[in-house]
């Protein structure tokens, strides 16, 4: 049976309880993920991390969650009051609303009933999740407009330009999956990856959704709406107490949403990696979900792990990254990947599907060639020789080495 | 005072003598350099930690580390201080206040003329330069390695002389008590008296 069969059947109260056990879920991993990043960030910087609060530190970030709530609630005279309460509560309800339709595990029985453990799983779930998510951003932009400040507005004008260009990349790199799936469910996508998870079969995009969701979920090197060495603390710069607590908590479980959805969309879901495949059945089909949280978390040290190598990128660079380099791209591929999939599916001959192949491979060398091609004509060209100027200029230093800047060789001159 | 100055030759260095260093950029290093960068921070995690877990190990000081200041004795016990306010002068931040007074020869706690009778550090000032101890013409008064210097309140922190005098050691009295018989405070500044004399014990 299908999680979508199995889940039909849920009477209201299985549906309150799982909707508890998935908000509860949420909640404890983002404490859980807030420690463990503290730690694996010191670690990677030879430090030891928070270990006083509980066994290991454990509970430090529960304990600072408590400081949060009991701290004074400062609003800005200059702040919009109204927009500037709801912005905190838009951003962490839609986080927690993507998971809805994450299917967390296949056949389990849960009091005594038969049923899998998702929510609700909807024939358009994946666009659903996007659509939440696009809708989570207007927390941090009304956050960044509604705090009457300088630092918060700038900081909530580049999350908005930041995802809607990035968001263009991530629901681009989905549509292969779509393609290759034939459905946009959660759990079908899941299903279909049996075979091969499509991490492998369409790796292109996973890259690309894998960058893209860095940079939807504000994270460093992506961090630019909260650059605290520019912004102070961009968007949230203004908020304190719970209000800012609610960002936080926004920010991780944002994280383990995106991951989520990384995993079932590209890893396979809750099925165990190839050749394990008897382990879904231990633990009465529970164990499916030790195979999804491992996958989450193996996404999640990934993110620590960007965290604790890559500096902030440039605003300019990032923006160019985006539309120049990670759209043409991810057309190009969809392209590609239709055209496959069309080959397959009207039973065309092996031939030509390599040939297409090929030929897409000879394309792409050719723009290689050709791009590379521009850049060192770009590099051997020398400064164009200019005339003394007519208005005075300040006298050049006897000795003159060049300092070249560009990209040139050196000794150019 | 001008032999000590090296006098500037002139022209030895102009804007135009010096050369423009040759700066190179190629542009982004390829791509598996630049994953390098991810083999360090992953690589770093195994190693051993930095960090000393301080209330639970303490390692030690620097040999010369600035800690707390000791005002020393004489090895019969006698202070060494001199109430000559020449720290207090030393100090740039005005933490240290002191009254000397004059010995007797019924009330003697430091050989020769004065003793310091007030002696108060304030560590909520004290920035631990050591220009005091620079200053001290008798070696009366020295920093130990001792940093756990925080506190509850203000006063605690206003060290008085008897929270900064050295302890009595083996050989020692402790003053008022006259000096080491047929000497001056020149034999002490030598450092010519090892121990106390049996005559000195007035008070014991």
């Amino acid at each position: 049976m299908t999680n979508a069969q199995l889940i039909a059947g849920d009477p209201g109260w299985l549906i309150a309880v799982k909707a508890l056990l998935v908000f509860a879920l949420c909640v404890l991993l983002t404490l859980m993920s807030v420690w463990g990043e503290r730690r694996l960030v010191a670690r990677m910087q030879q430090r030891l991390g928070p270990n006083r609060v509980g066994p290991f530190g454990l509970i430090q970030s529960l304990a600072d969650g408590v400081k949060l709530a009991l701290k004074e609630d400062l609003i800005p005279a200059a702040a919009d009051k109204v927009v500037f309460i709801i912005a905190p509560i838009i951003s962490v309800t839609t986080c927690f609303m993507s998971f809805a339709v994450i299917p967390f595990s296949g056949e389990v029985t849960l009091f005594g009933k038969v049923t899998a453990m998702q929510l609700t799983d909807i024939p358009v779930g994946v666009l659903y999740v996007l659509s939440i998510a696009s809708i989570g951003v207007y927390g941090i932009v009304l956050a960044g407009w509604s705090s009457g400040s300088t630092y918060p507005l700038l900081g909530g004008l580049r999350s908005s330009a930041q995802v809607i260009s990035y968001e263009i990349a991530m629901g681009l790199s989905l549509v292969a999956v779509f393609i290759y799936a034939g459905s946009m469910s959660t759990s079908e996508i899941v299903e279909a990856q049996q075979q091969w998870w499509y991490a492998v079969v369409l790796f292109p995009s996973f890259v690309i959704y894998a960058i893209s969701m860095v940079g939807e979920t504000n994270r460093a090197p992506f961090d630019l709406a909260e650059a605290e060495g520019e912004l102070v603390g961009g968007f949230h710069t203004e908020y304190s107490s719970l209000k800012f607590a609610l960002f936080f908590l926004a920010e991780y479980v944002n994280i383990i949403a995106v991951s989520a959805l990384a995993t079932t969309l590209f890893l396979g879901g809750y099925h165990a990696p190839p050749g394990l495949g008897f382990t879904e059945a231990w633990l009465g089909g529970w164990f499916t979900m030790v195979w999804f949280f491992a996958k989450v978390i193996l996404f999640f040290f990934v993110f620590v792990w960007l965290r604790g190598t890559l500096p902030r990128m440039r605003y300019d660079q990032f923006m160019q990254f985006g539309w120049k380099v990670l759209i043409p791209v991810s057309l190009a591929w969809i392209m590609i990947v239709a055209t496959l999939r069309v080959l397959s599916l009207n039973g065309a001959p092996r031939a030509a599907t390599i040939a297409f192949a090929s030929a897409v491979v000879l394309l792409v060398m050719l723009v290689n060639f050709g791009f590379e091609n521009a850049k060192n004509k770009k590099k051997n060209t020398p400064f164009a020789e200019v005339s003394e100027p007519e208005f005075a200029v300040p006298q050049l230093p006897i000795k003159v080495s060049t300092i070249n800047v560009s990209t040139g060789k050196k000794g150019d001159q | 005072m001008s032999d000590h100055i090296e006098p500037m030759k002139k022209k030895e260095i102009s804007v135009n003598e010096v050369e423009f260093a040759q700066i190179e950029q190629n542009g982004p290093k390829n791509l598996f350099s630049q994953m390098q960068g991810f083999w360090v921070t992953f690589a770093t995690m195994f190693k051993k930690v930095n960090t000393v877990s301080y209330p639970e190990v303490k390692e030690p000081t620097a040999e010369r580390f600035h800690g707390r200041h000791q005002l020393n004795r004489y090895d019969d016990g006698l202070e060494k201080c001199i109430g000559c306010e020449l720290c207090a002068w030393a100090c740039p931040a005005d933490a240290i206040y002191v009254e000397g007074a004059a010995n007797s020869d019924e009330h003697r706690m430091s050989p020769g003329e004065r003793y310091g009778r007030v002696y108060q550090i304030n560590y909520l000032r004290c920035i631990f330069c050591g220009l005091c101890i620079e200053a001290c013409p008798t070696r009366a008064l020295t920093m130990t390695n001792e940093y756990e210097l925080a506190d509850e309140t203000r006063a605690k922190l206003i060290f008085e002389k008897d929270d900064l005098l050295a302890p009595l050691r083996a050989g020692m009295l402790m003053p008022p008590h006259p000096m080491y018989p047929n000497t001056t405070d020149t034999n002490y500044y030598k450092n010519e008296i090892k121990s106390s004399h049996p005559s000195q014990e007035v008070n014991n």
